[in-house]
C-alpha cells in the first residue's frame, strides 16, 4: 500500500489538469460570442491563396526526410531505454558494465555513421 | 495511512498549481525584459508596471470566438491542446523544490512524490507532447499548420534523444532516477564534472520547449505561427500555457539536476540549524530557476533563429557525439573518483 501512495500525484495532477482544461473551456463557451460560420470564415488560413486543393492537398505527400529522422529516432530512443537501467547500476557492475555498454554503443555507432554517410541528417540545402 | 494519503493529495494539488500561478507573472516578466533589451517599455498599462497584463490577455482570450476550420478533423482538433496541456502539468508531481524538511517531529518532503523512476517519468511525459503537436497540425487542415507540426515533431523527437542522453550521464553519477536523490548526491553540482552534458541539456531544453534560437515551428515570417495557426481563443491559450509551463519545468530540472538544487546551503547546516538551511536551500534553488529563466529570455532577445538544416545538423552531428562523450566521461568518473 505504501508503495502505491507515491503514484497518487499522477492521478491527482492528471484529473486536476484535465478538469482545468474542460472547466475553463466551458467557461469560455459561456462568455464568448457564438461563432457564426460562413463560407469564407472557416477557410483555413493560407495567406489568401485559397483553400486546400488549389496548391496541393494538405493531407497529401510530404518530404521523406521527416520519415528518416523518425527511423533514426527510434533506434536511439531504444538505446536510451537500455541506457537508463544500466546507468542506475553501473556503480556495482564496474569495469564489466563499462565494456559491455561500450560494445553496444560501438555497434550502434556503425549504424549512426552509415546513416550520416547516407545523408539522413542532410536536408539538401 | 489516511493522513499520508491526504498529505500526498495536498502536495500534488500544490504541484499542479505551481505552473498555473507562476506562468502569468513569467509571461509579463518576459515581455518587460524583452522590451527593456530592445529599448522600449513593454506592457505598462494594466496594473502597477503592467503586472496584470497577462490576466487581461487571458480574459480577452476567454471572450474570443472559437473557430474550427472547414475540413478539420474535429475530434483530433479538440483533443490536441489537451495532449499538450495535461502532460505539462503532470510532470510537476516529481519536481523537487528542495529535499526534506524535519519539523514538529515529522519529515516533510519538498516535492509531491519521490519516485524511483522520476527522471524516466519526465522523459516519458515530454514525448507525449509530440502527439499533441502532430494532431494539432494534421487536424487543422491548413498547410502552414501541417508544415509547422512536421518540422516541430521532427525537431522534438530529435532533441528528446539529446535530453535523454544528457540525463543518463547524471543518472550514472547519482546512481538513481529519483530527482530528490540526485539533488542529495551533489556534493559538487554535476554541471562541473558534466559540463558537456549540461551544455547538451540546455540546448535540448531550448529546442524541446520550441524557444529561440530553436523556435522554428513558430517561425512567424515563414509559417505564420506553426502548428497552432488555426487555433483561436481559449484553445490557443492551452498551447501558450503549456509552452511556458514546460519552460519553467526545464528551468527547475536544470537547477535540480545540474546546478545542485540548494547547493551549497547544506554545508551551513551545522552552523545555522536545519530549518534555516532548508529555507535557504529553497531560496537558492528558486534563484537558480529564475536565473535560468532570465537566460532563456536573454537568448530569445539576442540570438537569431537557426535555419532548419542547421538545427538538425547541430542536433545529430554535434550534440549526439557530445552527449555520448559526456556519457563516457560520467562512466569513467563513476568508476574512479565517484566510486
Amino acid at each position: 500500500m505504501e508503495y502505491y501512495v507515491g503514484y497518487i500525484p499522477f492521478l491527482v495532477t492528471f484529473v486536476a489538469a484535465s478538469a482545468f482544461g474542460i472547466v475553463s473551456l466551458a467557461l469560455a463557451s459561456v462568455l464568448r460570442p457564438k461563432f457564426r460560420p460562413g463560407p469564407l470564415r472557416t477557410v483555413p488560413y493560407e495567406s489568401g491563396i485559397g483553400p486546400s486543393g488549389v496548391v496541393g492537398d494538405t493531407r497529401g505527400k510530404h518530404g521523406v526526410h521527416f520519415y528518416m529522422v523518425a527511423i533514426v529516432y527510434v533506434v536511439f530512443d531504444l538505446e536510451l531505454a537500455f541506457l537508463f537501467p544500466w546507468a542506475v547500476i553501473i556503480g556495482s557492475l564496474g569495469l564489466f558494465g563499462l565494456i559491455e555498454m561500450a560494445v553496444f554503443i560501438a555497434i550502434l555507432l556503425v549504424g549512426y555513421i552509415y546513416a550520416w554517410k547516407k545523408g539522413a541528417f542532410d536536408w539538401g540545402l | 495511512m489516511t493522513e499520508l494519503v491526504i498529505a500526498v493529495i495536498f502536495k500534488s494539488i500544490i504541484a499542479f498549481a505551481v505552473p498555473l500561478l507562476v506562468v502569468p507573472p513569467l509571461i509579463w516578466g518576459e515581455r518587460r525584459l524583452l522590451g527593456r533589451i530592445q529599448s522600449r517599455l513593454g506592457p505598462n498599462r494594466v496594473g502597477p508596471f503592467g503586472a496584470f497584463q497577462t490576466l487581461a490577455d487571458a480574459v480577452k482570450l476567454l471572450g474570443k470566438e472559437d473557430m474550427i476550420p472547414a475540413g478539420a478533423d474535429r475530434a483530433l482538433f479538440i483533443l490536441a491542446p489537451f495532449l499538450l496541456l495535461v502532460p505539462s502539468f503532470m510532470a510537476w508531481s516529481v519536481v523537487p523544490v528542495g529535499t526534506e524538511l524535519h519539523i514538529f517531529g515529522r519529515v516533510i518532503g519538498l516535492y509531491a512524490t519521490d519516485l524511483n523512476v522520476g527522471v524516466l517519468y519526465i522523459v516519458a511525459l515530454t514525448s507525449v507532447a509530440v502527439y499533441g503537436i502532430v494532431m494539432a497540425g494534421w487536424a487543422s487542415n491548413s498547410k502552414y499548420a501541417l508544415l509547422g507540426s512536421l518540422r516541430s515533431s521532427a525537431q522534438m523527437i530529435s532533441y528528446e534523444i539529446m535530453l535523454g542522453i544528457a540525463l543518463v550521464g547524471v543518472v550514472v553519477l547519482a546512481g538513481s532516477l529519483s530527482l530528490p536523490e540526485i539533488v542529495r548526491q551533489q556534493q559538487v553540482p554535476f554541471a562541473i564534472p558534466l559540463i558537456i552534458g549540461a551544455f547538451v541539456f540546455v540546448c535540448a531544453a531550448l529546442a524541446e520547449t520550441n524557444r529561440a534560437p530553436f523556435d522554428l515551428p513558430e517561425a512567424e515570417t515563414e509559417l505564420v505561427s506553426g502548428y497552432h495557426v488555426e487555433y483561436s481563443g481559449w484553445r490557443f491559450s492551452f498551447f501558450f500555457l503549456s509552452e511556458y509551463a514546460n519552460m519553467l519545468l526545464a528551468s527547475f530540472l536544470v537547477s535540480a539536476v545540474f546546478l545542485g538544487g540548494g547547493w551549497p546551503a547544506q554545508f551551513l547546516e551545522p552552523y545555522i540549524g536545519h530549518l534555516f538551511t532548508t529555507l535557504l536551500a529553497v531560496g537558492i534553488m528558486m534563484s537558480k530557476v529564475f536565473l535560468f529563466l532570465f537566460i532563456y529570455f536573454w537568448i530569445r532577445a539576442t540570438l537569431p533563429r537557426f535555419r532548419y538544416d542547421q538545427m538538425m545538423n547541430f542536433c545529430w552531428k554535434v550534440l549526439l557525439p557530445l552527449g555520448l562523450l559526456n556519457l563516457a566521461v560520467a562512466t569513467v568518473l563513476k568508476l574512479t573518483i565517484y566510486a
